[in-house]
């Protein structure tokens, strides 16, 4: 908290609910609106990767190279009507969007940027991000069903049970991270893989590491595994009745958790904010710090990207062979034998 | 064999990676984008854009109003009225196009025996309204008047050819 805001604090009355209130409405402030850019500029990025992986150059003309480009897109779907379909039921169609949005959001709140710097540092962080994550899907559901339409309901359906297929396989692989850590407190399973690029989770559990990143894609509905939206199939699926800003809380939503499972990956498997040379601390940025976090979660962003740009979309039972007869038995088998090495074996020390 | 080689391929995902190699490559390549309005690809002297009817050298127009053009048009886009001037001639007095309706095929063209009407390099021009797209003979004769000397050289290259 720097000395101005404390200093401006001062000033209000001396009750302690609205000193407590005010920081961390503050601090939740300093979290959100971040994201929020992030969030704009993601879209920009994706066009700009892909078109450069497909020869072309992508989103240049609003702007200097395109900078300005989610700004104009941003403008535009502010003063778009929000049409509500006549045979639709308009609470639950207005509420889907915001169920999206909410815990895409709300997860950043235990999410450690460094060894300070968190909002909630509560000790079950672990559920709590697990919780939330669940969450999410229950927007795309209700977007389906409250749109009365054939697409979206086909969209939301499939999207029900994709995410519910992949939260296991998700909530397997973190299991493993679990035992490896010992606790649930996300700040210290990113302190307990401290020390350099060795002591990362992602070599000891380097197939869970596959497994978490690879469910995530598929948690997020995005490509290969976006048959929930399925443009060439079912014609954008859940958010066809979307206009305006109701579907760009949507567009927001899906961004704001390809982030979030970026920057859970790099807090799980790639020592957070940890630097990778351990050692080497203090000197320039090469220390620890919340830079790290940053770039371990835009590499991880960049392969989002690439899968875009790289594979066709997965066919529905492909998906849900995948996710039910490869990586769910894959994790369990994995989370039995790593406690069997941990306490049947000397070599308990490979998993820490 | 195979099968112990196809299990190892799918578990370290080599044919995925083969893709992602692809595309990372593609990534760093030097981008094909033209820049269209800044940038513009190299145009074909056949090129067929809008319409246009020419004249002779003396300032007399070209067309005879045969009506070779509104018999071969696939898309009935031409319509044309016709009388015999005072001095004998046969001549329109309509000579419209839809440009609406035309499909740019090249037949009027090809059919001409005169080589009154002729399609120019121009591909850029709009209509705001209703009717804009709608080319009446002063409409296409002005064309003609204004790119005379592109038309003239069009033809020019395309003769040994022809």
């Amino acid at each position: 908290m720097p000395e101005w805001i404390l200093y401006l604090l001062d000033f209000l009355p001396d009750w302690d609910w609205l000193h407590v209130l005010l920081v961390s409405l503050i601090k939740v402030v300093a979290i959100f609106i971040p994201l929020v850019v992030a969030v704009a500029y993601l879209p920009y990025a994706e066009r700009k990767i892909i078109g450069y992986m497909q020869i072309r150059i992508g989103p240049n003309r609003v702007g200097p190279r395109g900078w300005l480009q989610p700004i104009a897109d941003a403008m535009k779907l502010i003063f778009k009507e929000i049409i509500v379909p006549t045979k639709s039921n308009k609470y639950l169609f207005i509420l889907a969007p915001i169920l999206a949005i909410g815990p895409a959001f709300a997860v950043w709140s235990v999410i450690p940027f460094t060894d300070t710097l968190v909002l909630a540092d509560i000790n079950a962080g672990l559920l709590f991000v697990l919780a939330m994550t669940s969450v999410g899907v229950y927007g795309i559901i209700i977007a389906g069903w409250a749109s009365n339409s054939k697409y979206a309901f086909l969209s939301s359906m499939r999207a029900a049970a994709q995410i519910v297929s992949y939260e296991l396989a998700m909530g397997f692989a973190l299991v493993t991270v679990l035992m490896a850590a010992g606790s649930l407190n996300l700040r210290e399973i990113v302190l307990a893989q401290g020390g350099g690029l060795t002591n990362w989770y992602l070599w000891p559990l380097f197939p869970m590491f596959m497994v978490y990143f690879i469910s995530g894609v598929a948690e997020t509905n995005r490509s290969p595994f976006d048959v929930a939206e399925g443009e060439s199939e079912i014609v954008g699926g859940f958010s066809i009745e979307y206009s305006g800003m109701t579907f760009a809380v949507f567009f927001l939503a899906e961004y704001a958790n390809m982030i979030l499972i970026s920057a859970l990956t790099s807090l799980m498997f790639l020592g957070g904010w940890m630097s990778p040379f351990g050692a080497v601390s203090d000197v320039l940025l090469l220390g620890d710090g919340i830079h790290w976090l940053l770039l371990k979660t835009s590499i991880l962003l960049f392969f989002f990207l690439w899968f875009r740009a790289t594979f066709p979309r997965y066919r529905y039972d492909q998906i849900m062979r995948l996710g039910w007869k490869v990586f769910i038995p894959l994790t369990i088998i994995w989370i039995v034998f790593m406690g069997v090495m941990m306490f049947l074996t000397p070599w308990g020390y490979l998993f820490h | 064999m195979k099968k112990a080689i196809y299990a190892i391929k799918s578990l370290f995902l080599i044919e995925l990676w083969k893709g992602l190699s692809v595309t990372g490559k593609h990534l760093f390549q030097r981008k094909i984008t033209v820049q269209y309005p800044e940038e513009k690809t190299p145009m074909s002297f056949r090129f067929r854009g809008l319409h246009a009817l020419r004249r002779y050298p003396n300032g007399e127009e070209r067309c005879i109003a045969c009506k070779l053009c509104e018999a071969v048009c696939p898309a009935l886009a031409i319509t044309i009225d016709s009388e015999v001037r005072d001095d004998g001639s046969r001549r329109t007095t309509r000579y419209d196009i839809d440009l609406t309706k035309c499909i740019y095929c090249g037949f009027c063209e090809e059919a001409c025996p005169v080589d009154a009407i002729v399609e120019t390099r121009v591909f850029e021009y709009y209509g705001e309204n209703e009717g804009d797209l709608y080319y009446t003979k002063d409409m296409l004769l002005a064309n003609g008047d204004r790119m005379e000397e592109s038309i003239a050289s069009d033809r020019k290259q395309d003769a040994a050819y022809r």
